[in-house]
């Protein structure tokens, strides 16, 4: 096992920071009060004053420092180790973006500092907007949404007001069995209901069982190409025709566009409107580090909806204009998380279109060279021994054969020091395995995951048990995710 | 694996028990055994109207979240209210304590649309290689 990367650290325990508190005990010390004290009560509403002090810990300066380092030893980044989570699209956040990001000019830019004092500021929205539209093909773009799923919500919320600006207010949307969760949930948070469209044998949306469905009373078609199985949807052109061609309007999920970049572009095949998750395909940090960004993108005729302000150029410099009058209105405040927004422009910048281009052949080239190494040991369901940017494996006929599920896999990648992939998702894989290597992975990085795999399928015949067990080389054993769902532990007793 | 024959069965591996014009819904054993242990069971509300092949709730595993869809039309009756603290009742007994509503029937034709064991026997055994 002292092979594989990554296993064996020190591993400190650590309690919660509360059961550290020693009664007082501070980390801080204050001045002498030289003005009159005030009684809270005083000065406050009545039920905002609390009867007693709240249970902040009371703990030293080293304590907290030493508390929080501990913790941060538990963590698994794509800075430790190879990250293949599905989908999530892990890729090496490059330290560059770090510095470009907290130069004091994009750090301590105050929001409310006027048009005329942040016009490098603003030209980096207007440009990055530019660019994102050029990757994707789409006519307009606002940097405004924080999040992948809050741009999905806009872009709904757009198709919405396009629809009910006509005339034609409508009631459902159609979402393949393959979508992101999120995809249900911005559905129904714009007051649509969802039905849901089956993938066919292969894994491809089907545009007879979309022509079906599809009638006045949808309003778009929700899909993401390439799909969660990681093959890229070879009917749009067909399935756009019609959705077009009843009214609708087509959104495209924009979280695997890693596979897309400078080889194809969601404008082009029929996308009407679609999310960019910065946060995946343009390098900036993620998960815990984050937060996300997930600008929206839009064909002309929505154009006019897109969320206010935007940045505009004009003869006198850049300024933010409010002057659209059929705006959606503001989605976030300020200008979206500018900083994640510097991020990706410092990203699209030092690769240019050549640089992006090589990104998506690389993402695509490491997740089949994978699939290769790997599919002898394990059942891959879809694709035809080809994918896009993931593959993604069944446990199937390992399970039928050794008992040995998804779950035990993964935690057989934890012992050996990789992140497990996603799993039991996408729903129509059975115990599916989603991996995700992304351009970043060098090719020994990739060769060193697929044998894991591979030693994890052996092991599963020889001693089984073993993968029951696992995780072992971990601060913790299995968790009981069980009851960690069922009666979850919420505040600290 | 248990499918009684006494049952009525959709696509979705929802089972129907027809007791004159009310039927009780539940998961059958296969859908306990591809979900693995359930962690909450979302219902609708008693008196809500539910319309076949629409979704009516979700089931929350440790895998993932699935959608549950009526299998007939009809009136919400009642709902099995011991699921919300004690949703381990579907892994344990999916054909009895684990029931999860029951619908006041509106059209009695839906009920004879749905799979019969055997046919649902047929069905899991088209998908479950």
């Amino acid at each position: 096992m002292s092979k594989h990367p990554g296993t064996r650290t020190i591993g400190f325990n650590e309690p919660l920071i509360f059961d550290r508190s020693k009664e007082g005990r501070s980390g801080a010390s204050l001045p002498k009060l030289d003005v009159p004290p005030v009684d809270p009560g005083e000065v406050f509403p009545q039920e905002l004053i609390r009867d007693e002090a709240a249970a902040l810990p009371q703990v030293s300066e080293p304590e907290v420092v030493r508390h929080f380092t501990r913790l941060s030893t538990w963590n698994f980044s794509v800075d430790h180790q190879f990250y293949p989570l599905g989908s999530c699209t892990m890729k090496y956040n490059p330290k560059i973006n770090e510095w470009v990001a907290r130069l004091p000019g994009h750090a301590n830019l105050h929001p409310y500092t006027p048009d005329r004092l942040a016009q490098g500021a603003i030209e980096i929205l207007w440009e990055t907007e530019r660019m994102l539209g050029e990757v994707s093909g789409m006519a307009g773009v606002s940097l405004q949404p924080a999040a992948g799923a809050h741009g999905e919500l806009t872009a709904l919320m757009m198709i919405r007001k396009a629809l009910s600006d006509r005339g034609d207010p409508r009631k459902k949307v159609l979402i393949p069995d393959t979508a992101h969760g999120t995809n249900p949930a911005t559905v129904t948070l714009n007051g649509y209901t969802v039905e849901a469209v089956s993938s066919n044998e292969e894994g491809f949306l089907d545009p007879e069982s979309v022509a079906q469905k599809m009638d006045d009373s949808v309003a778009a078609l929700m899909m993401t190409n390439p799909n969660t199985i990681g093959l890229f949807e070879k009917h749009i052109g067909e399935v756009a025709e019609i959705v077009h061609s009843r009214g609708g309007f087509l959104f495209g999920d924009g979280a695997n566009l890693n596979a897309l970049m400078g080889c194809g572009r969601p404008g082009d095949f029929g996308i009407d409107a679609m999310q960019f998750n910065l946060h995946k395909t343009f390098s900036t940090p993620h998960g815990g580090g984050g937060p996300g960004s997930g600008p929206v993108g839009v064909c002309e005729a929505l154009i006019q909806y897109l969320p206010t302000p935007r940045p505009v150029k004009t003869d006198e410099g850049f300024l933010l204009s409010q002057d659209f009058p059929n705006t959606i209105g503001r989605v976030r405040s300020f200008l979206g998380n500018f900083g994640v927004i510097v991020r990706a422009y410092a990203y699209l910048r030092e690769l240019g279109a050549p640089g992006l281009k090589k990104v998506s052949q690389m993402a695509v080239l490491n997740a089949n060279y994978l699939l290769h190494l790997i599919k002898d040991s394990y059942y891959i369901p879809f694709g035809d021994g080809r994918c896009m940017h993931e593959v993604v494996a069944s446990d199937r006929d390992l399970f039928k054969e050794t008992h040995v599920s998804t779950l035990d896999v993964a935690k057989g990648l934890i012992d050996r020091g990789f992140h497990p992939p996603t799993v039991y998702f996408p729903l129509v894989v059975k115990g599916a395995l989603m991996c995700e290597p992304t351009e970043t992975e060098s090719k020994e990085a990739v060769e060193e995951f697929a044998a894991a795999m591979i030693e994890i399928a052996e092991l599963s015949r020889t001693d089984p048990e073993a993968l029951h067990a696992a995780p072992q080389n971990t601060r913790l054993g299995r968790l009981d995710e069980t009851a960690a769902a069922r009666k979850p532990i919420l505040k600290a007793e | 694996m248990n499918i009684p024959e006494n049952l009525r069965y959709t696509k979705d591996h929802e089972w129907v028990k027809v007791d004159g014009d009310v039927a009780t819904v539940g998961v059958s054993a296969f859908a306990v055994e591809q979900l693995g242990d359930i962690t909450l069971v979302e219902m609708p509300e008693v008196g809500d109207e539910i319309k076949a092949g629409e979704a009516m709730g979700t089931v929350e595993s440790v895998k993932a979240v699935s959608d549950m869809y009526a299998p007939i039309s009809g009136t919400v009756k009642t709902v099995n209210e011991e699921l919300d603290d004690a949703p381990e009742k579907v892994n344990e007994d999916c054909y009895g304590a684990g029931w999860m509503l029951s619908i006041q029937i509106s059209d009695p034709a839906e009920v004879e649309a749905l799979l019969d064991s055997a046919g649902y026997k047929d069905h899991v055994a088209s998908i479950d290689d």
